[in-house]
């Protein structure tokens, strides 16, 4: 690992990933922290904790990730999850509509209930099953959007980019489409997250609850970050 | 101190002395219920409860309970003498009664046996040929399939016609399940065959106080009566290996290895399905449960469309007798047993061509439905059935499916734990297993219910209060969902998991904290974490530490306590001990006792609930072998669990194999050895193996855990 120069300031972050069940929340973070990827990941039981270090040009974040179930019969767990999380990543998955439908709703709720400052990162994944020419403009403007009807060609897509970003603005969110499969935007989504997080609401410790109160102010409650190309690849997770 | 799990020991481990057991089961008894299933043309008798069918050749035993909840039939006894003892108390005898779990009175009977045609082989491991009379025949003997007869308590009786079974011979096709006489009949066959000759089935009424350690000499008798000719057979090759010379007309497990293979969907068109219902008919163990509405709710195999039909009709099956409310509990296909199970709106069904008993098969379903509970919790699964009879269960339990699908798994493939409801523990010396258990005492925090160090599969070290102890039927349910189903393990990470553990408490969650420690990763970086393993190999390696809860919120406080156990464990060297003992692996039956015939061996001490064995390698590492290894001991594990007057000591010698069961008050114990191994040599081997035992007791098992 890159530990080996100058002690960089370091600060956790912690993070919670909410969806609906199958869309592919612990295969991002699978892919994160390990980079590596299972055809046939099991449902998640309750939730996973895990940790993985972002080293950014100024500091290192270390995320303390909880990887919550999607399956209904967990959802009233999730609070205890969101509860002091300072970054929350909502995922979709982008050939089921219905999984759209479902992360409104945890979005909703997030900024009902959690912590005013939360960083909220909307990701549509499986961008693989999509024909799309993926390479290097995955948010791009594609206007052939809608996209039900290209099932022949192998396009599974069922929620049009247009349609997601859309939303994302509106409600002041990143917004990324990722596959966890080939690995596209995973990366990119977690360094934006900490790029994003304001460094007031930054502080070493793990302890739950720690960092709360004081730092987390007013006027962050919206950051207000459509522009993750701007951060993305250059500054990404050394991991 | 108490052993780690005493006062959690199943009321299997209980014992009676047989005056007690007698007093309930009266000779009048015997002869009451006798009749109601025995006569041999009982068709009218207006007690029977028991409805066999004659149905395209095959015969299917229906067994019930009779409204009063009484056992409407007998258990068969396995032998002549035995049968006569039992029927003449007072004659002093002491005999130890297996008393198997709480629902004892619920326990079902085993149905009749299926009639042994002749020249065909017999289902029944030990039944003697002397006793026709005992064998079930069809009691209404009338070729249509239509015409049923059937009692009703106010005395009347009608004839009418019953859907449902012609629905089974048709769908379910019973005669297809049991054609090619599926698994067990051809071994069974030899089984029964080299026992008709009463010199190799020997059994036991001494006093079981004296038989620790003198096992010889309760077989002394067998052994003066054999034939000199069978000596000198004997003589040769004792250390044969079991199972080696199956011929090759024995297909009885042929297509065992498919066993586990998925069946497709039914295509949108539904043109695969017959080719598919071919692969469903050919497996050898079937596991279903629906609602008592009939929504299906689980099967091992096949996929919805594929298996409607087949709950409709068990739906209509079992629904039938219980609007009579009268019990259906199963039946015997040919080969095949049907097992069923009730549980409030839950039907329990197995379908077994493998050879398990009706008591076996039927705690099976019993752990299926522990898993359901311990997804849901009982009030919450009552709850959703009396808002909604009709509810679709599938959903709520959504993601249990991979959890019940390894259960079955590792039902069909034969666990040892499983069969003996007993755990095993890593081998470590007891000073070792001292300091441990110390650890885990001294790093405990507050909200620590019980904790537990698993390695290999294998406890290591349990610690609880002294209230509460751990049932081995909770225990299964957390190893299967660590150990043998995929998600948490390979998730990587530490995981923090609501589960309702039904033995200890039905209606409510306990939080579960679990992390898998990384053996070859020693530094603190080793929350970094691991990368998955799916290789079978690396399971065995695995330590994982399970901190269980009632707080919730305390996932943090038990991920500190496993933080600092894990830093004193390897401080104090006992991780590098755990490492160690775990890749040894089980030592094989030579290097417990040099030159021993003894092939496998199973010992279970019944006061730690705690089992141990040698590794199944070299002999029963394929799926087949290690099945047909198991399926013998199902059967001798069968034999001395009979409800009434079970065998004590067993000697069972088939073609492929020989085998001895020992049950005494402390341990029973099952081994195995090759064809030809002599009653002598089993007797020595299994006496070396016992005294073996005796010394390393306190290293085997964990006696006297970490209690606060
Ligand atoms: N093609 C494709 N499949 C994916 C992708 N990500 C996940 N999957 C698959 O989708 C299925 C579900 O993935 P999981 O990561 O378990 O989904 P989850 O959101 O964690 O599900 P729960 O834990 O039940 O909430 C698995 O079979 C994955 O292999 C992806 O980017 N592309
Ligand atoms: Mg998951």
């Amino acid at each position: 690992m890159a530990e080996a120069t100058a002690p960089k300031p370091s600060s956790s972050v912690k993070l919670v990933l909410l969806g609906e069940a199958a869309v592919g929340k612990s295969s991002l973070v699978l892919r994160f922290v390990n980079n590596d990827f299972q055809e046939n990941k099991e449902p998640t039981i309750g939730a996973a904790f895990l940790t993985q270090k972002c080293n950014l040009p100024t500091r290192t974040i270390k995320f303390e990730i909880w990887d919550t179930a999607g399956q209904e019969r967990f959802a009233s767990l999730a609070p205890m999850y969101y509860r002091n999380a300072q970054s929350a990543l909502v995922v979709y998955d982008l050939t089921k509509p219905t999984s759209l439908v479902k992360a409104k709703h945890w979005v909703a709720e997030l900024q009902r209930q959690a912590s005013p400052g939360i960083v909220i990162a909307l990701v549509g994944n499986k961008l693989d099953l999509t024909n799309e020419t993926t390479s290097s403009n995955p948010l791009g403007d594609d206007t052939d959007t809608d996209a039900a009807e290209g099932e022949d060609d192998g396009d599974a897509r069922k929620v049009s980019t247009a349609e997601a970003k859309s939303y994302a603005e509106e409600e002041g969110l990143l917004f990324f489409e990722t596959s966890a499969k080939t690995g596209i935007n995973v990366t990119e989504v977690f360094t934006a997250i900490a790029n994003a997080i304001p460094e007031t609401s930054l502080k070493g410790a793990r302890g739950p609850g720690a960092a709360q109160t004081a730092s987390r102010t007013e006027d962050q409650s919206r950051v207000n970050l459509t522009g993750p190309r701007d951060n993305a690849s250059k500054e990404g997770c050394a991991c | 101190m108490g052993d780690p799990l005493d006062g959690c020991n199943p009321p299997s481990d209980a014992h009676v002395l047989a005056s007690n057991s007698q007093a309930q089961y009266s000779p009048e008894e015997t002869a009451k219920h006798g009749e109601e299933t025995m006569t041999p043309d009982g068709e009218n008798d207006p007690t029977t409860t028991s409805k066999d069918k004659k149905l395209n050749g095959s015969n299917i035993t229906i067994t019930t309970e009779t409204p009063e909840g009484k056992q409407a039939q007998v258990q068969e006894n396995e032998n002549d003498n035995e049968a006569e003892n039992e029927n003449q108390p007072g004659e002093g005898q002491t005999v130890v009664e297996e008393e198997e779990g709480k629902e004892e009175e619920e326990r079902p009977p085993l149905p009749p046996r299926p009639p042994r045609t002749s020249g065909e082989s017999s289902l029944t491991p030990f039944s003697p040929s002397s006793r026709p009379a005992l064998q079930s025949r069809p009691t209404t003997a009338v070729a249509s399939v239509e015409v049923h007869t059937r009692s009703f308590s106010d005395g009347l009786r009608g004839f009418f016609s019953i859907p449902g079974y012609r629905a089974i011979s048709e769908s379910l096709s019973i005669t297809g399940l049991s054609t090619g006489q599926s698994t067990p009949a051809v071994r069974k066959a030899s089984i029964s065959e080299s026992l008709i000759d009463d010199t190799s089935s020997l059994l036991s009424h001494a006093p079981h106080s004296n038989m620790d350690g003198d096992l010889a000499g309760l077989l002394a008798d067998g052994m003066n009566a054999k034939s000199p000719a069978w000596k000198l057979l004997s003589t040769q090759a004792e250390s044969g290996n079991p199972f080696e010379g199956i011929d090759d007309d024995d297909t009885s497990l042929a297509n065992f290895e498919h066993e586990f293979d998925e069946i497709d969907a039914v295509d949108s068109k539904g043109e695969n399905e017959e080719q598919l219902l071919v692969q469903f008919k050919a497996k050898f163990k079937h596991y279903m449960i629906l609602s008592s509405a009939g929504k299906p709710i689980y099967s091992r195999h096949g996929d919805q469309n594929l298996i409607n039909g087949y709950i409709g009709v068990i739906q209509t099956i079992i629904s039938f007798y219980e609007e009579e409310n009268d019990h259906l509990l199963g039946f015997v296909a040919g080969g095949t047993r049907f097992a069923i199970k009730i549980d409030g709106p839950l039907y329990f069904v197995a379908i077994s061509k493998l050879g398990e008993s009706d008591s076996q098969l039927r705690a099976q379903l019993d752990a299926l439905y522990k898993q359901i509970l311990s997804t849901l919790t009982l009030p919450t699964l009552t709850q959703l059935f009396s808002n909604r009879p009709n509810t679709d269960l599938r959903r709520p339990l959504d993601g249990t499916e991979t959890l019940l699908s390894s259960l079955a798994d590792t039902f069909t493939k034969g666990s040892p734990s499983a069969l003996l409801s007993a755990l095993e523990c890593l081998k470590v010396r007891k000073s070792h297993r001292y300091i441990i258990n110390n650890t885990l005492l001294k790093t405990r925090t507050k909200s620590l219910l019980y904790g537990l160090i698993v390695a290999g599969g294998r406890l290591v070290s349990v610690v609880r209060p002294k209230r509460h102890s751990l049932h081995p039927s909770d225990l299964q349910l957390i190893f299967n969902m660590l150990f043998e189903a995929e998600g948490i393990k390979a998730g990587g990470g530490e995981n923090w998991i609501p589960i309702c553990l039904p033995a200890f408490n039905n209606k409510g969650y306990l939080y579960m904290y679990v992390s898998f420690i990384d053996a070859n990763h020693d530094d603190e970086t080793s929350d970094k974490q691991s990368t998955t393993t799916n290789d079978d190999d690396d399971r065995d390696d695995e330590i994982a530490v399970i901190l269980i809860s009632t707080n919730k919120e305390s996932f943090f406080e038990l991920k500190d306590m496993r933080d600092d156990l894990v830093k004193q464990l390897r401080k104090n060297g006992s991780m590098e001990i755990i490492k160690t003992a775990v890749s040894q692996g089980r030592p094989s039956t030579t290097d417990i006792v040099p030159g021993t015939p003894l092939k496998h061996f199973l010992y279970k001490s019944r006061a730690n609930v705690q089992f141990t064995m040698p590794s199944f390698s070299p002999n029963f590492t394929s799926t087949i072998k290690r099945r047909r290894l198991m399926s013998l001991y199902h059967e001798l594990h069968a034999s001395t669990h009979v409800k009434y007057s079970p065998v004590k000591v067993l000697h069972n010698v088939s073609r492929d194999s020989s085998a001895l069961a020992w049950i005494t008050a402390d341990f029973e114990f099952y081994c195995v050895a090759g064809p030809k191994a002599s009653r002598a040599a089993l007797t020595e081997g299994a006496d070396k193996v016992i005294k073996w035992m005796k010394r390393e007791e306190e290293r085997v098992f964990i006696i006297g855990g970490a209690v606060f």
